[in-house]
Protein backbone atom coordinates (compact mmCIF):
# COMPACT_ATOMS: atom_id res chain seq x y z
CA UNK A 1 0.00 0.00 0.00
CA UNK A 2 1.49 3.22 -0.59
CA UNK A 3 0.03 6.66 -0.18
CA UNK A 4 2.66 9.37 -2.09
CA UNK A 5 0.11 12.22 -2.45
CA UNK A 6 -3.84 13.24 -2.75
CA UNK A 7 -4.74 10.96 -5.71
CA UNK A 8 -3.34 7.66 -4.23
CA UNK A 9 -5.17 8.52 -1.28
CA UNK A 10 -8.83 8.93 -3.04
CA UNK A 11 -8.32 6.41 -5.37
CA UNK A 12 -7.11 3.48 -2.17
CA UNK A 13 -10.41 4.77 -0.72
CA UNK A 14 -12.45 4.16 -3.92
CA UNK A 15 -10.75 0.48 -5.05
CA UNK A 16 -11.31 -0.45 -0.95
CA UNK A 17 -14.42 1.61 -0.89
CA UNK A 18 -13.36 2.83 2.78
CA UNK A 19 -13.37 6.31 3.91
CA UNK A 20 -10.06 8.06 4.40
CA UNK A 21 -9.61 7.57 8.36
CA UNK A 22 -9.93 3.92 7.84
CA UNK A 23 -7.85 3.44 5.06
CA UNK A 24 -5.62 5.45 7.20
CA UNK A 25 -5.77 2.75 9.73
CA UNK A 26 -5.05 -0.13 7.91
CA UNK A 27 -2.26 1.78 6.11
CA UNK A 28 -0.68 2.18 9.84
CA UNK A 29 -0.95 -1.03 10.80
CA UNK A 30 0.94 -2.30 7.35
CA UNK A 31 3.39 0.26 8.31
CA UNK A 32 4.23 -0.43 12.06
CA UNK A 33 3.18 -3.55 12.00
CA UNK A 34 0.52 -3.38 14.77
CA UNK A 35 -2.93 -4.23 15.50
CA UNK A 36 -5.80 -2.22 14.43
CA UNK A 37 -6.96 -2.13 18.36
CA UNK A 38 -3.72 -0.97 19.61
CA UNK A 39 -2.73 1.63 16.60
CA UNK A 40 -6.90 2.87 17.60
CA UNK A 41 -6.27 2.79 20.91
CA UNK A 42 -2.91 5.15 20.34
CA UNK A 43 -4.68 7.71 18.92
CA UNK A 44 -7.25 7.58 21.44
CA UNK A 45 -4.80 8.45 24.00
CA UNK A 46 -3.88 11.45 22.07
CA UNK A 47 -7.44 12.46 21.50
CA UNK A 48 -7.58 12.27 25.60
CA UNK A 49 -4.42 14.65 25.71
CA UNK A 50 -5.94 16.88 23.62
CA UNK A 51 -9.29 16.73 25.37
CA UNK A 52 -7.75 18.15 28.84
CA UNK A 53 -5.95 20.50 27.28
CA UNK A 54 -9.18 22.12 25.26
CA UNK A 55 -10.63 22.08 28.94
CA UNK A 56 -8.01 23.20 30.82
CA UNK A 57 -7.47 26.98 29.47
CA UNK A 58 -10.82 27.27 30.50
CA UNK A 59 -11.27 26.45 33.79
CA UNK A 60 -12.25 29.14 36.04
CA UNK A 61 -9.45 28.51 38.91
CA UNK A 62 -6.63 28.61 36.87
CA UNK A 63 -5.02 30.91 33.90
CA UNK A 64 -2.50 30.03 32.25
CA UNK A 65 0.19 32.57 31.23
CA UNK A 66 3.03 32.33 28.76
CA UNK A 67 5.92 34.92 28.46
CA UNK A 68 3.16 37.31 26.80
CA UNK A 69 -0.41 35.59 26.19
CA UNK A 70 -2.72 34.16 28.53
CA UNK A 71 -6.42 34.01 29.77
CA UNK A 72 -7.66 34.88 26.54
CA UNK A 73 -9.95 31.44 26.51
CA UNK A 74 -11.78 32.56 29.36
CA UNK A 75 -12.06 36.05 28.21
CA UNK A 76 -14.02 34.34 25.07
CA UNK A 77 -15.53 31.88 26.94
CA UNK A 78 -17.43 34.60 29.33
CA UNK A 79 -18.56 36.69 26.44
CA UNK A 80 -20.16 33.56 24.96
CA UNK A 81 -22.10 33.44 28.29
CA UNK A 82 -22.75 36.59 28.32
CA UNK A 83 -23.80 37.31 25.01
CA UNK A 84 -24.30 36.17 21.46
CA UNK A 85 -21.24 35.04 19.53
CA UNK A 86 -21.00 37.03 16.39
CA UNK A 87 -19.39 33.93 14.71
CA UNK A 88 -22.07 31.28 16.46
CA UNK A 89 -21.80 28.74 19.12
CA UNK A 90 -20.00 26.00 17.42
CA UNK A 91 -17.62 28.53 16.09
CA UNK A 92 -17.21 30.42 19.17
CA UNK A 93 -16.62 27.33 21.26
CA UNK A 94 -14.14 25.72 18.71
CA UNK A 95 -11.92 29.04 19.13
CA UNK A 96 -11.80 29.37 22.71
CA UNK A 97 -10.59 25.79 22.61
CA UNK A 98 -8.08 26.65 20.25
CA UNK A 99 -6.70 29.31 22.61
CA UNK A 100 -6.76 27.45 25.50
CA UNK A 101 -4.64 24.70 23.81
CA UNK A 102 -1.98 27.02 22.66
CA UNK A 103 -1.87 28.94 26.28
CA UNK A 104 -1.23 25.05 27.69
CA UNK A 105 1.37 24.68 25.37
CA UNK A 106 3.00 28.29 26.05
CA UNK A 107 2.64 28.05 29.93
CA UNK A 108 4.61 24.37 29.24
CA UNK A 109 1.50 22.23 29.71
CA UNK A 110 0.96 18.83 27.78
CA UNK A 111 -0.54 19.02 24.01
CA UNK A 112 -0.46 16.88 21.14
CA UNK A 113 1.64 18.32 18.26
CA UNK A 114 -1.04 18.38 15.56
CA UNK A 115 1.17 18.61 13.09
CA UNK A 116 3.50 21.02 15.33
CA UNK A 117 3.47 22.42 18.71
CA UNK A 118 3.07 25.97 16.73
CA UNK A 119 -0.51 24.74 15.31
CA UNK A 120 -1.42 22.77 18.46
CA UNK A 121 -4.96 24.25 19.07
CA UNK A 122 -6.61 23.87 15.14
CA UNK A 123 -7.31 20.52 15.43
CA UNK A 124 -8.81 20.21 18.82
CA UNK A 125 -10.64 23.17 18.75
CA UNK A 126 -12.34 22.18 15.52
CA UNK A 127 -13.02 18.64 17.04
CA UNK A 128 -13.95 19.54 20.48
CA UNK A 129 -16.23 22.49 19.15
CA UNK A 130 -17.68 20.23 16.38
CA UNK A 131 -18.57 17.52 19.58
CA UNK A 132 -20.53 20.29 21.72
CA UNK A 133 -22.75 21.23 18.88
CA UNK A 134 -23.28 17.39 16.91
CA UNK A 135 -23.15 15.49 20.32
CA UNK A 136 -20.12 13.55 18.73
CA UNK A 137 -19.26 10.73 20.29
CA UNK A 138 -15.67 10.08 20.89
CA UNK A 139 -14.97 7.70 18.45
CA UNK A 140 -15.87 9.78 15.55
CA UNK A 141 -13.31 11.83 16.87
CA UNK A 142 -10.80 9.57 16.92
CA UNK A 143 -11.57 8.46 13.45
CA UNK A 144 -10.83 12.63 12.64
CA UNK A 145 -7.80 12.46 13.79
CA UNK A 146 -7.04 9.47 11.25
CA UNK A 147 -9.02 11.08 8.33
CA UNK A 148 -6.63 14.67 9.33
CA UNK A 149 -3.75 12.09 10.21
CA UNK A 150 -3.72 11.16 6.93
CA UNK A 151 -4.10 14.67 5.10
CA UNK A 152 -1.07 15.75 7.11
CA UNK A 153 0.88 12.69 6.39
CA UNK A 154 0.65 13.82 2.45
CA UNK A 155 1.42 17.25 2.99
CA UNK A 156 4.72 15.94 5.10
CA UNK A 157 5.63 14.31 1.71
CA UNK A 158 4.94 16.30 -0.26
CA UNK A 159 5.86 19.88 0.91
CA UNK A 160 6.47 20.50 4.72
CA UNK A 161 5.14 21.11 8.12
CA UNK A 162 7.31 23.00 9.69
CA UNK A 163 7.30 26.60 9.60
CA UNK A 164 10.80 26.91 9.81
CA UNK A 165 10.76 25.09 6.30
CA UNK A 166 8.07 26.28 4.82
CA UNK A 167 6.95 29.50 6.94
CA UNK A 168 3.03 29.56 9.35
CA UNK A 169 1.47 27.84 5.95
CA UNK A 170 2.50 25.20 6.66
CA UNK A 171 1.88 24.90 10.53
CA UNK A 172 -1.40 26.60 10.73
CA UNK A 173 -2.18 25.99 6.74
CA UNK A 174 -1.35 22.71 7.12
CA UNK A 175 -3.79 22.34 10.63
CA UNK A 176 -6.32 23.86 9.23
CA UNK A 177 -6.44 21.35 6.15
CA UNK A 178 -5.60 18.71 8.35
CA UNK A 179 -9.07 19.54 10.41
CA UNK A 180 -11.35 20.33 7.36
CA UNK A 181 -11.10 17.06 5.91
CA UNK A 182 -11.66 15.84 9.50
CA UNK A 183 -14.46 17.66 9.55
CA UNK A 184 -15.55 16.35 6.02
CA UNK A 185 -15.68 13.00 6.66
CA UNK A 186 -17.05 13.31 10.22
CA UNK A 187 -20.17 14.58 8.58
CA UNK A 188 -20.34 11.49 6.56
CA UNK A 189 -18.77 13.65 3.61
CA UNK A 190 -16.85 11.49 0.72
CA UNK A 191 -13.18 11.79 0.52
CA UNK A 192 -13.23 13.59 -2.55
CA UNK A 193 -14.43 16.08 -0.50
CA UNK A 194 -12.51 16.00 2.19
CA UNK A 195 -9.48 16.99 0.11
CA UNK A 196 -11.59 19.38 -1.39
CA UNK A 197 -11.99 21.11 2.09
CA UNK A 198 -8.10 20.63 2.67
CA UNK A 199 -7.13 22.29 -0.30
CA UNK A 200 -9.58 25.46 -0.03
CA UNK A 201 -8.32 25.71 3.60
CA UNK A 202 -4.59 25.69 2.45
CA UNK A 203 -5.52 27.87 -0.38
CA UNK A 204 -6.73 30.40 1.92
CA UNK A 205 -3.78 30.79 4.27
CA UNK A 206 -1.31 30.25 1.44
CA UNK A 207 1.80 32.17 2.11
CA UNK A 208 1.56 32.90 5.59
CA UNK A 209 4.73 33.62 7.22
CA UNK A 210 6.24 32.85 10.46
CA UNK A 211 6.91 35.66 12.01
CA UNK A 212 7.24 34.55 15.91
CA UNK A 213 7.94 37.64 18.81
CA UNK A 214 10.83 37.52 20.49
CA UNK A 215 11.00 33.28 19.05
CA UNK A 216 8.06 32.29 20.70
CA UNK A 217 4.92 30.21 20.16
CA UNK A 218 2.72 32.80 21.37
CA UNK A 219 2.31 36.01 19.00
CA UNK A 220 1.22 35.73 16.55
CA UNK A 221 1.05 31.86 16.73
CA UNK A 222 -1.72 31.91 19.29
CA UNK A 223 -4.16 33.99 17.22
CA UNK A 224 -3.31 32.34 14.11
CA UNK A 225 -4.64 29.11 15.57
CA UNK A 226 -8.06 30.73 15.45
CA UNK A 227 -7.89 31.43 12.42
CA UNK A 228 -6.70 28.12 11.17
CA UNK A 229 -9.77 26.68 13.45
CA UNK A 230 -12.44 29.11 11.73
CA UNK A 231 -10.71 28.57 8.42
CA UNK A 232 -11.03 24.63 8.60
CA UNK A 233 -14.74 25.16 9.37
CA UNK A 234 -15.96 27.05 6.82
CA UNK A 235 -13.43 25.27 4.30
CA UNK A 236 -15.44 21.71 5.62
CA UNK A 237 -19.12 23.90 5.46
CA UNK A 238 -18.04 24.64 1.60
CA UNK A 239 -17.39 21.35 0.79
CA UNK A 240 -19.93 19.49 2.39
CA UNK A 241 -22.15 22.32 0.01
CA UNK A 242 -20.32 20.46 -2.71
CA UNK A 243 -18.61 23.46 -3.60
CA UNK A 244 -15.27 22.11 -5.19
CA UNK A 245 -11.44 23.62 -5.06
CA UNK A 246 -10.71 24.56 -8.64
CA UNK A 247 -7.45 23.69 -8.20
CA UNK A 248 -6.89 20.38 -7.01
CA UNK A 249 -5.40 18.99 -3.22
CA UNK A 250 -1.93 17.79 -4.89
CA UNK A 251 -1.45 20.81 -6.91
CA UNK A 252 -2.05 23.03 -3.90
CA UNK A 253 0.49 21.27 -1.30
CA UNK A 254 2.84 21.69 -4.56
CA UNK A 255 2.23 25.51 -4.59
CA UNK A 256 2.64 25.33 -0.96
CA UNK A 257 5.64 23.84 -0.54
CA UNK A 258 6.95 26.26 -3.99
CA UNK A 259 5.89 29.49 -1.45
CA UNK A 260 7.45 28.27 1.29
CA UNK A 261 10.46 27.62 -0.77
CA UNK A 262 10.28 31.22 -1.95
CA UNK A 263 9.77 32.98 1.16
CA UNK A 264 12.68 35.08 2.75
CA UNK A 265 14.89 33.24 5.93
CA UNK A 266 13.76 36.50 7.57
CA UNK A 267 10.24 35.30 7.42
CA UNK A 268 10.82 31.49 8.16
CA UNK A 269 10.97 31.48 12.23
CA UNK A 270 13.78 33.35 12.48
CA UNK A 271 12.39 36.41 14.03
CA UNK A 272 13.82 38.06 11.58
CA UNK A 273 10.87 39.79 9.90
CA UNK A 274 7.24 40.23 10.04
CA UNK A 275 5.71 41.22 13.18
CA UNK A 276 8.91 40.13 15.29
CA UNK A 277 11.07 43.20 13.58
CA UNK A 278 7.78 45.94 14.61
CA UNK A 279 8.99 48.36 17.25
CA UNK A 280 6.56 46.73 19.76
CA UNK A 281 7.88 43.46 18.68
CA UNK A 282 10.84 44.19 19.49
CA UNK A 283 10.36 45.82 23.08
CA UNK A 284 8.61 42.53 23.94
CA UNK A 285 11.72 40.64 22.90
CA UNK A 286 13.51 42.94 25.14
CA UNK A 287 11.60 42.46 28.25
CA UNK A 288 11.33 38.78 27.89
CA UNK A 289 14.79 37.71 26.83
CA UNK A 290 17.03 41.24 28.40
CA UNK B 1 11.07 10.35 0.35
CA UNK B 2 10.75 9.28 4.46
CA UNK B 3 7.96 6.49 5.21
CA UNK B 4 6.05 8.75 7.09
CA UNK B 5 3.21 7.33 9.95
CA UNK B 6 0.20 8.70 11.25
CA UNK B 7 1.60 9.50 15.01
CA UNK B 8 4.40 11.70 12.89
CA UNK B 9 1.68 13.98 12.31
CA UNK B 10 -0.59 13.64 15.26
CA UNK B 11 1.93 14.04 18.09
CA UNK B 12 4.34 13.60 19.69
CA UNK B 13 2.15 14.07 23.21
CA UNK B 14 4.90 16.45 24.68
CA UNK B 15 5.23 19.21 27.20
CA UNK B 16 5.19 22.89 25.13
CA UNK B 17 5.77 25.48 23.83
CA UNK B 18 8.00 24.27 21.41
CA UNK B 19 8.75 20.86 19.83
CA UNK B 20 12.09 21.31 18.73
CA UNK B 21 13.31 23.58 21.97
CA UNK B 22 11.10 21.91 24.33
CA UNK B 23 10.18 17.90 23.71
CA UNK B 24 13.53 17.72 21.53
CA UNK B 25 15.46 19.19 24.38
CA UNK B 26 14.21 16.67 26.92
CA UNK B 27 14.41 13.80 24.52
CA UNK B 28 18.38 14.49 24.30
CA UNK B 29 18.68 15.23 27.83
CA UNK B 30 16.88 11.61 29.19
CA UNK B 31 18.80 9.76 26.13
CA UNK B 32 22.16 11.21 27.41
CA UNK B 33 20.93 10.07 30.76
CA UNK B 34 19.92 6.60 29.63
CA UNK B 35 23.42 6.66 28.26
CA UNK B 36 25.17 7.33 31.39
CA UNK B 37 22.78 4.77 32.67
CA UNK B 38 23.09 5.77 36.54
CA UNK B 39 22.04 9.20 38.68
CA UNK B 40 23.70 12.22 37.43
CA UNK B 41 25.22 14.66 40.36
CA UNK B 42 26.54 17.37 37.98
CA UNK B 43 26.26 18.22 34.73
CA UNK B 44 26.48 21.14 32.35
CA UNK B 45 25.03 21.79 28.92
CA UNK B 46 26.99 23.65 26.59
CA UNK B 47 24.57 25.40 23.78
CA UNK B 48 24.73 25.77 19.96
CA UNK B 49 23.26 27.77 17.71
CA UNK B 50 19.90 28.55 18.21
CA UNK B 51 19.62 26.83 21.42
CA UNK B 52 22.36 29.00 22.34
CA UNK B 53 20.51 32.56 21.56
CA UNK B 54 16.96 31.40 22.67
CA UNK B 55 16.86 28.47 25.57
CA UNK B 56 15.46 30.13 28.25
CA UNK B 57 12.27 31.62 25.85
CA UNK B 58 11.01 28.41 25.09
CA UNK B 59 12.32 26.31 28.24
CA UNK B 60 14.82 24.39 26.42
CA UNK B 61 16.80 24.83 29.79
CA UNK B 62 13.97 23.30 32.12
CA UNK B 63 13.33 20.53 29.57
CA UNK B 64 17.13 19.26 29.41
CA UNK B 65 17.71 19.33 33.41
CA UNK B 66 14.23 17.36 32.98
CA UNK B 67 15.82 14.47 30.76
CA UNK B 68 18.92 14.86 33.03
CA UNK B 69 16.68 13.55 35.88
CA UNK B 70 15.10 11.11 34.10
CA UNK B 71 11.64 12.44 33.26
CA UNK B 72 9.99 12.00 29.61
CA UNK B 73 9.15 14.46 27.07
CA UNK B 74 5.22 14.65 28.33
CA UNK B 75 6.13 14.68 31.88
CA UNK B 76 4.24 17.76 33.31
CA UNK B 77 6.83 17.81 35.83
CA UNK B 78 9.35 19.85 33.23
CA UNK B 79 8.35 22.99 34.23
CA UNK B 80 9.69 22.62 37.42
CA UNK B 81 12.59 20.25 37.08
CA UNK B 82 14.78 23.20 38.70
CA UNK B 83 13.33 22.78 41.56
CA UNK B 84 13.10 19.12 41.17
CA UNK B 85 16.96 19.12 40.95
CA UNK B 86 17.32 20.82 43.53
CA UNK B 87 15.47 18.69 45.97
CA UNK B 88 17.02 15.20 43.99
CA UNK B 89 20.84 17.90 44.68
CA UNK B 90 21.58 17.80 40.72
CA UNK B 91 24.30 20.57 40.43
CA UNK B 92 23.40 22.07 36.66
CA UNK B 93 24.49 25.10 34.23
CA UNK B 94 24.41 26.23 30.90
CA UNK B 95 27.33 27.69 28.67
CA UNK B 96 27.43 29.07 25.50
CA UNK B 97 29.72 27.14 23.28
CA UNK B 98 30.72 26.50 19.41
CA UNK B 99 30.50 23.57 18.36
CA UNK B 100 31.74 23.55 14.67
CA UNK B 101 29.73 22.60 11.98
CA UNK B 102 26.26 20.77 13.18
CA UNK B 103 22.78 21.67 13.37
CA UNK B 104 21.10 25.02 14.84
CA UNK B 105 19.69 23.09 17.88
CA UNK B 106 22.68 21.07 19.68
CA UNK B 107 23.49 20.93 22.86
CA UNK B 108 26.72 18.91 24.58
CA UNK B 109 26.29 17.38 27.82
CA UNK B 110 28.48 16.75 29.99
CA UNK B 111 27.84 14.74 32.97
CA UNK B 112 29.61 13.29 36.30
CA UNK B 113 27.73 10.37 38.05
CA UNK B 114 26.68 9.10 41.34
CA UNK B 115 29.69 6.88 41.37
CA UNK B 116 32.37 9.49 39.50
CA UNK B 117 31.93 8.14 35.76
CA UNK B 118 32.36 10.91 33.46
CA UNK B 119 30.32 11.12 30.11
CA UNK B 120 30.16 13.33 27.48
CA UNK B 121 26.66 13.12 24.66
CA UNK B 122 26.13 15.19 22.19
CA UNK B 123 23.03 15.24 20.14
CA UNK B 124 20.68 17.99 17.69
CA UNK B 125 17.15 18.32 18.20
CA UNK B 126 15.85 17.66 13.96
CA UNK B 127 12.25 19.15 14.91
CA UNK B 128 9.04 17.61 15.60
CA UNK B 129 10.56 15.93 18.83
CA UNK B 130 12.81 14.02 16.94
CA UNK B 131 16.58 13.97 17.92
CA UNK B 132 19.98 12.52 16.77
CA UNK B 133 22.94 11.74 18.93
CA UNK B 134 26.09 12.45 16.91
CA UNK B 135 28.80 11.77 19.80
CA UNK B 136 29.33 10.11 23.08
CA UNK B 137 32.79 10.76 24.70
CA UNK B 138 34.87 12.32 21.69
CA UNK B 139 33.25 9.15 19.51
CA UNK B 140 31.41 10.05 16.57
CA UNK B 141 27.92 8.48 16.47
CA UNK B 142 24.69 8.25 14.72
CA UNK B 143 21.21 6.99 16.07
CA UNK B 144 17.51 8.45 17.37
CA UNK B 145 16.99 6.60 20.18
CA UNK B 146 13.53 5.94 18.47
CA UNK B 147 14.38 2.05 17.92
CA UNK B 148 16.22 -0.45 20.73
CA UNK B 149 19.75 0.84 20.14
CA UNK B 150 22.68 -1.80 21.31
CA UNK B 151 25.80 0.45 22.44
CA UNK B 152 29.24 -1.29 22.76
CA UNK B 153 32.69 0.19 23.21
CA UNK B 154 35.69 -2.13 22.03
CA UNK B 155 38.61 -2.14 21.02
CA UNK B 156 38.89 -1.84 16.88
CA UNK B 157 39.79 -5.32 15.77
CA UNK B 158 38.50 -8.33 13.46
CA UNK B 159 35.69 -10.03 14.43
CA UNK B 160 33.63 -8.14 16.69
CA UNK B 161 30.94 -7.00 14.69
CA UNK B 162 30.58 -10.39 13.62
CA UNK B 163 30.80 -11.72 17.53
CA UNK B 164 28.00 -9.42 18.10
CA UNK B 165 25.73 -10.47 14.82
CA UNK B 166 26.23 -13.81 15.85
CA UNK B 167 24.86 -13.13 19.38
CA UNK B 168 21.84 -10.87 17.73
CA UNK B 169 20.89 -13.41 15.67
CA UNK B 170 21.00 -16.13 17.93
CA UNK B 171 18.24 -14.41 19.92
CA UNK B 172 16.24 -13.92 16.92
CA UNK B 173 16.74 -9.95 17.25
CA UNK B 174 16.58 -8.01 13.96
CA UNK B 175 18.89 -5.30 13.31
CA UNK B 176 17.32 -2.12 11.71
CA UNK B 177 20.24 -0.65 11.29
CA UNK B 178 23.99 -0.64 12.08
CA UNK B 179 27.17 1.55 12.18
CA UNK B 180 30.68 1.33 13.88
CA UNK B 181 32.77 4.26 14.18
CA UNK B 182 36.45 4.66 15.64
CA UNK B 183 38.48 7.07 16.48
CA UNK B 184 41.19 5.59 14.61
CA UNK B 185 42.79 1.79 13.73
CA UNK B 186 43.43 -0.23 16.96
CA UNK B 187 41.72 2.16 19.21
CA UNK B 188 38.42 2.85 20.56
CA UNK B 189 35.57 2.11 18.44
CA UNK B 190 31.57 2.01 18.95
CA UNK B 191 29.06 -0.12 17.28
CA UNK B 192 25.36 1.19 17.32
CA UNK B 193 22.46 -1.19 16.43
CA UNK B 194 19.26 -0.26 15.99
CA UNK B 195 16.69 -3.41 16.49
CA UNK B 196 13.01 -4.32 16.26
CA UNK B 197 13.11 -6.56 18.82
CA UNK B 198 13.82 -5.48 22.50
CA UNK B 199 17.57 -6.76 23.72
CA UNK B 200 17.08 -8.13 27.12
CA UNK B 201 20.19 -7.89 29.74
CA UNK B 202 20.72 -11.64 29.65
CA UNK B 203 21.71 -10.71 26.18
CA UNK B 204 23.69 -8.11 26.86
CA UNK B 205 25.80 -9.98 29.37
CA UNK B 206 26.59 -12.65 26.39
CA UNK B 207 27.93 -9.68 23.99
CA UNK B 208 29.83 -8.36 26.71
CA UNK B 209 31.51 -12.10 27.15
CA UNK B 210 33.85 -11.04 24.38
CA UNK B 211 36.95 -9.83 25.95
CA UNK B 212 37.24 -6.79 23.47
CA UNK B 213 34.29 -5.28 24.22
CA UNK B 214 34.43 -2.89 27.35
CA UNK B 215 31.39 -1.61 27.56
CA UNK B 216 27.77 -2.47 25.57
CA UNK B 217 24.50 -0.56 26.73
CA UNK B 218 20.93 -1.25 25.35
CA UNK B 219 18.87 2.53 25.62
CA UNK B 220 15.11 1.42 25.23
CA UNK B 221 13.36 3.85 23.16
CA UNK B 222 10.72 5.90 25.10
Amino acid sequence: MQIRNGEDLISLCREKKLPIHQLMLEYECFKSGKEPAAVYEEMRSHLLVMKKSVYQGLNEKLTLKGKIIGGEAKKLQRRSQNAKPVCGYTMSRAISFALSVTEVNAAMGRIVAAPTAGSCGVLPGVLFGLAETFELQEDRQVEGLFTAGAVGLVIAKNASLSGAAGGCQAEIGSASAMAAAAVVEIMNGSPEQALHAGAIAIKNLLGLVCDPVAGLVEVPCSKRNVVGTANALTAAEMALAGIESAIPFDEVVTAMYQVGCALPPTLRETSEGGLAVTPTGRRLKKEILG
Amino acid sequence: MKEYGVFDVIGPIMIGPSSSHTAGAARLGLTARKIAGEEIKEVVFYLHGSFAKTYSGHGTDKALVAGVLGLEPDDERIKNSFQLAQEKGLLYSFREKDLGEVHPNTVLIAMETASGQRWEVTGSSLGGGKVRIISINDLEVEFSGEYTTLITFHQDRPGIIADISAVLAKYKINVAFMRVFRLNRSANAVLIAETDEDISNAVLTEIEKNAYIYLAKVLRPF
